[in-house]
């Protein structure tokens, strides 16, 4: 019968033994999944609502433009991460050339790289009165307009920015499921007559292709999501859009239903995503692994393939990341005073209290999912683990609509019955501002609780239940200690997301309450590029924490062992 | 004497998919049973009914006279008096092997857990180890630790999914001897369930053999092999083949080997074909008789052979020989039937 109760028979038979522990979790966690989805409900519910004079001038106008802007830039931005992150994984993980170690988990540093901080350390680089400029004229004697320069603030800059730093996200699955790949099947073609070349493109690029896609379509959710390097360069796209709408505007219904149009893009994204991930577990094609031979490269090509990959690196981390700190050295002692502190202790107090809550959250899911099991808990989690494909924008415009209306009613009903102004209660706080990231990242938290409860056998569960333990007790006394590592990692990665947010932070904060992603982006803006450069910094540092233990978990996990 | 455990028209069903179909069977203190079948017969199903793990669609169970699953009604796993010792063993491994054992203990005094500690230790023969964490021991080593942690807490029932199933067959035999032995001397009601009839042999008192489902036999191992209840028990335990008779008298059955004495279970009229199981001990290798059979294959076992013969009828048949009788493929031996039980089946 173990086999039966293993496999997909596995949620009915749990799901009965469910029905012996109703109580208020399964409530609570429809509940909470609920209350999680109304920013999104929130804006979808905008797709049906009649439009008003300001969106017919939006459709008059601008929408064309966003569409065609939005469409460019993820039609680019795919084509340049399909591009290095492809290249990059099969050269890392089928070849053999100097300094490959080192580029197999360097290649991630880009990651810890936020698109806007990226943005504008370039834009400060290679802008007219930026050094590379000021070099060429200098070394040319040439003026203003006597020469081509690529103009850095433009679509195409926008493509190249977004490319640099989230390649890893197609370079990461696709190396992972080139490394997956049993030796066999590349053996069996070899014996059926493809030689090295043909049996990559016949047999190893096809089976890897789902995990690419999903690779693929995780950035292009980031390249929706991005508001801060479109907005630095001056792009109309949806987020912008959305943004000028609301405050330039100020038409909240208008920028809703903008919003609401990215969201469609986004879901199909997202099923794009479970689609091809699903894909992905099919095309594993055996349990028994073995490394895959390396195609030795020497001489010219392995220059090439030295070459290949250190581009990336350099342009995409090494570059910005020395051009920050030569600012910064320049300018911190100005710009490290009483409030440069204060803005970063308050990054520091919201992230932790953001990323605490969001774990306690993650276990109360997570643990539910696996004690429970019923379809309805399923598909609450799975729900609440969509938010990390919703850009912040439209997080922040569903969150803010909602509690305004609330606030609104009550304050009008206190009113009405004891002629007491209740005012803004919720609206501007920190609460809204903490729901909007739990809403975003919780799905961080989840994924990182639920890996780490996966690899804990349901065995264990039993034993411990069969020895009198209560499935709470059993939590606390066998689960959370063996599962300390994945629940400091989700802590880890949600303080760093929220530390790194940026639309939904600059919508929701409340008045004058400052982190250090919006000091420096507001700097930036003001074209004050290295006087930004300490926060960004300090973000980028920070950032670099979940990409080391990243890249540390790449290099101790080989597929099979 | 009042049972330990009874299953009273047991029905389980994962869905649509019916898994159990009214088991029944009950056990006594201090006995140790076995439910034996081959994988997907729904055995291990009714070792987690018995656990709670599954709620049950009909029927009941009872542990110590006392009911804790029925349709409708489920007693939590942790409120059944039961141990349980799993396939993968499922030892905590960030507690020590004494902790592991001391787990279930959570009620008793610190000097009482101590205590109970030492002694199961002592009886598993892991007293070197009570510091060691599980990763740091052998399968051998990590099975009885998984025993002194069930046994710990003197549970009412004490139930093992396939305790033996990822071990080699020497540590198997071992284990199977040293558990029955530890379980006798503590006095524990035990269930096992298993699909290899060796283990079930060695360490149950009496055995119930699944198939899809249902109970096929329940009874001791002899005569499960000597008088199996029907085809499907006859061919899953032990060797053998099925060849056609016809009965002769209400006492013996002719068949191409011969004249076959025994008392057959239902009264058949004479004449009537049936069909015979023929044993590999049945079949008695005898160079004087006068029957004969070609060797078509054989399998050495040690200290027998087990050779494969055809007669001249073409019904082959399998006969177990001294191993100091060597012969060879396609060489023609002299055999002679020696039938204890007497086993028949209807035609269908």
């Amino acid at each position: 019968m173990r086999g039966i109760s293993e496999n997909s028979l596995g949620w009915v038979i749990r799901n009965r033994t469910s029905e012996l522990l109703k109580g208020w979790w399964q409530p609570g966690i429809l509940l909470a999944a609920l209350i999680f989805s109304i920013p999104v409900l929130t804006i979808a519910s905008f797709l049906l609502q009649p439009s008003g004079d300001v969106w017919q001038h939006l459709v008059d106008t601008v929408l064309t433009g966003y569409l065609i802007n939005s469409a460019l830039l993820t039609l680019g931005v795919g084509l340049g991460t399909l591009s290095i992150g492809v290249t990059c994984a099969w050269l890392t993980s089928l070849c053999q050339f100097p300094g490959k170690k080192l580029f197999i988990w360097a290649l991630l540093l880009p990651l810890a790289m936020p698109a806007y901080i990226i943005a504008y350390t370039y834009t400060g680089m290679f802008d007219f009165a930026g050094p590379v400029q000021t070099l060429i004229r200098d070394w040319t004697g040439w003026g203003y307009g006597d020469y081509y320069f690529p103009e850095v603030r433009s679509l195409g800059g926008a493509i190249v920015m977004l490319s640099l730093v989230l390649y890893p996200y197609v370079y990461l699955l696709a190396r992972a499921a080139f490394l997956e790949q049993s030796v066999c099947v590349i053996e069996v073609s070899r014996t059926l007559g493809c030689n090295a070349w043909s049996s990559f493109y016949r047999v190893a690029l096809p089976l890897a292709r789902p995990a690419i896609v999903a690779g693929l379509s995780l950035a292009l959710m980031e390249t929706l999501a991005d508001y801060g390097t479109v907005s630095y360069f001056g792009l109309g796209v949806f987020t912008t859009g959305i943004f000028r709408t609301w405050f330039g505007l100020g038409d909240s219904a208008a920028a809703a239903k903008l919003a609401a149009i990215l969201l469609l893009f986004v879901f199909t994204l997202i099923v794009i995503e479970r689609w091809s991930r699903n894909r992905a577990q099919y095309h594993h094609t055996t349990n028994r692994y073995r490394q895959l031979p390396q195609f030795q490269l020497t001489g010219f090509r392995a220059l090439i393939a030295f070459v290949a990959c250190l581009l990336p690196l350099l342009f995409g981390f090494l570059l910005p990341a020395s051009q920050l700190g030569l600012w910064a050295l320049d300018t911190y002692t100005v710009m490290v005073d009483a409030s440069f502190i204060r803005l970063t202790l308050n990054t520091i107090l919201l992230g932790l209290s953001t990323a605490v809550l969001a774990v306690l959250l993650a276990l109360f899911f997570a643990y539910g999912k696996r004690v429970l099991a019923s379809k309805l808990v399923f598909a609450s989690v799975r729900v609440v683990a969509t938010g990390y494909a919703i850009p912040g924008t439209i997080i922040a415009v569903g969150v803010i609509i909602p509690l305004a209306w609330f606030d609104n009613t009550l304050d009008a009903y206190m009113r009405d019955q004891f002629e007491i102004s209740t005012g803004l209660l919720l609206s501007g706080t920190l609460f809204a501002l903490m729901f909007a990231y739990l809403v975003r990242f919780l799905a961080v938290s989840i994924q990182s609780v639920e890996s780490g409860l996966a690899k804990i056998r349901l065995s264990m569960d039993e034993a411990a239940r069969s020895m009198g333990y209560k499935p709470a007790e059993t939590l606390f006394r066998i689960h959370l200690p063996l599962m300390k590592g994945s629940v400091l990692t989700a802590l880890l990665i949600v303080f760093v997301d929220v530390m790194k947010e940026l639309p939904a932070t600059l919508i929701l904060r409340p008045f004058n309450f400052n982190t250090l992603a919006v000091r420096a982006f507001e700097l930036a803006s003001d074209e004050r590029l290295a006087d930004s450069s300490t926060a960004a910094l300090m973000i980028v540092a920070v950032g670099l924490l979940p990409v080391i233990l990243l890249s540390r978990s790449i290099a101790s996990s080989r597929a099979g062992s | 004497m009042t049972s330990q455990l009874d299953i009273e028209k047991l029905d389980v069903s994962y869905g649509d998919n019916q898994v159990l179909r009214q088991i029944s069977f009950s056990l006594q203190p201090g006995n140790i049973g076995c439910i034996l079948g081959p994988s997907g017969c729904g055995k291990t199903t009714v070792l987690r009914a018995i656990a709670g793990f599954e709620p049950v669609l009909g029927g009941r169970i009872l542990i110590n006279q006392v009911e804790v699953s029925s349709s409708y009604f489920c007693v939590a796993p942790e409120k059944r008096d039961i141990g349980m010792i799993f396939q993968d063993f499922a030892l905590f491994p960030h507690l020590s092997v004494a902790d592991n054992i001391g787990f279930g203990l959570k009620s008793w005094s610190s000097g009482q857990q101590q205590t109970r500690v030492r002694e199961m230790l002592a009886i598993t023969g892991m007293l070197a180890y009570g510091q060691a964490y599980p990763h740091q021991l052998s399968g051998g080593q990590q099975q009885r630790v998984a025993l002194a942690r069930a046994m710990a807490p003197r549970p009412g029932l004490l139930l093992m999914d396939e305790p033996f199933s990822g071990m080699d067959i020497d540590l198997r035999k071992q284990l199977a001897r040293e558990v029955r032995n530890i379980l006798k001397q503590e006095n524990i009601t035990a269930i096992l369930v298993t699909h290899d009839q060796h283990e079930a042999f060695a360490i149950a008192d009496n055995i119930c053999v699944m198939d899809e489902g249902r109970i096929q036999q329940q009874d001791t191992g002899y005569n499960l092999y000597h008088q199996p209840a029907n085809r499907f028990v006859a061919n899953f335990i032990g060797q053998g083949v099925i060849i056609p008779g016809s009965v002769e008298s209400p006492h013996s059955v002719q068949t191409e080997l011969g004249h076959i004495e025994g008392k057959l279970p239902i009264s058949h009229a004479t004449g009537t074909e049936v069909d015979v199981l023929i044993r590999p001990d049945d079949v008695i290798h005898d160079d004087s008789s006068s029957e004969t059979a070609i060797v078509i294959d054989k399998s050495f076992l040690g200290a027998d052979f087990l050779y494969y013969l055809r007669m001249d009828s073409g019904i082959e048949v399998l006969c177990l020989a001294p191993s100091h009788h060597n012969h060879k493929i396609n060489e023609r031996i002299g055999i002679r039937l020696d039938v204890d039980h007497l086993v028949i089946f209807d035609r269908n």
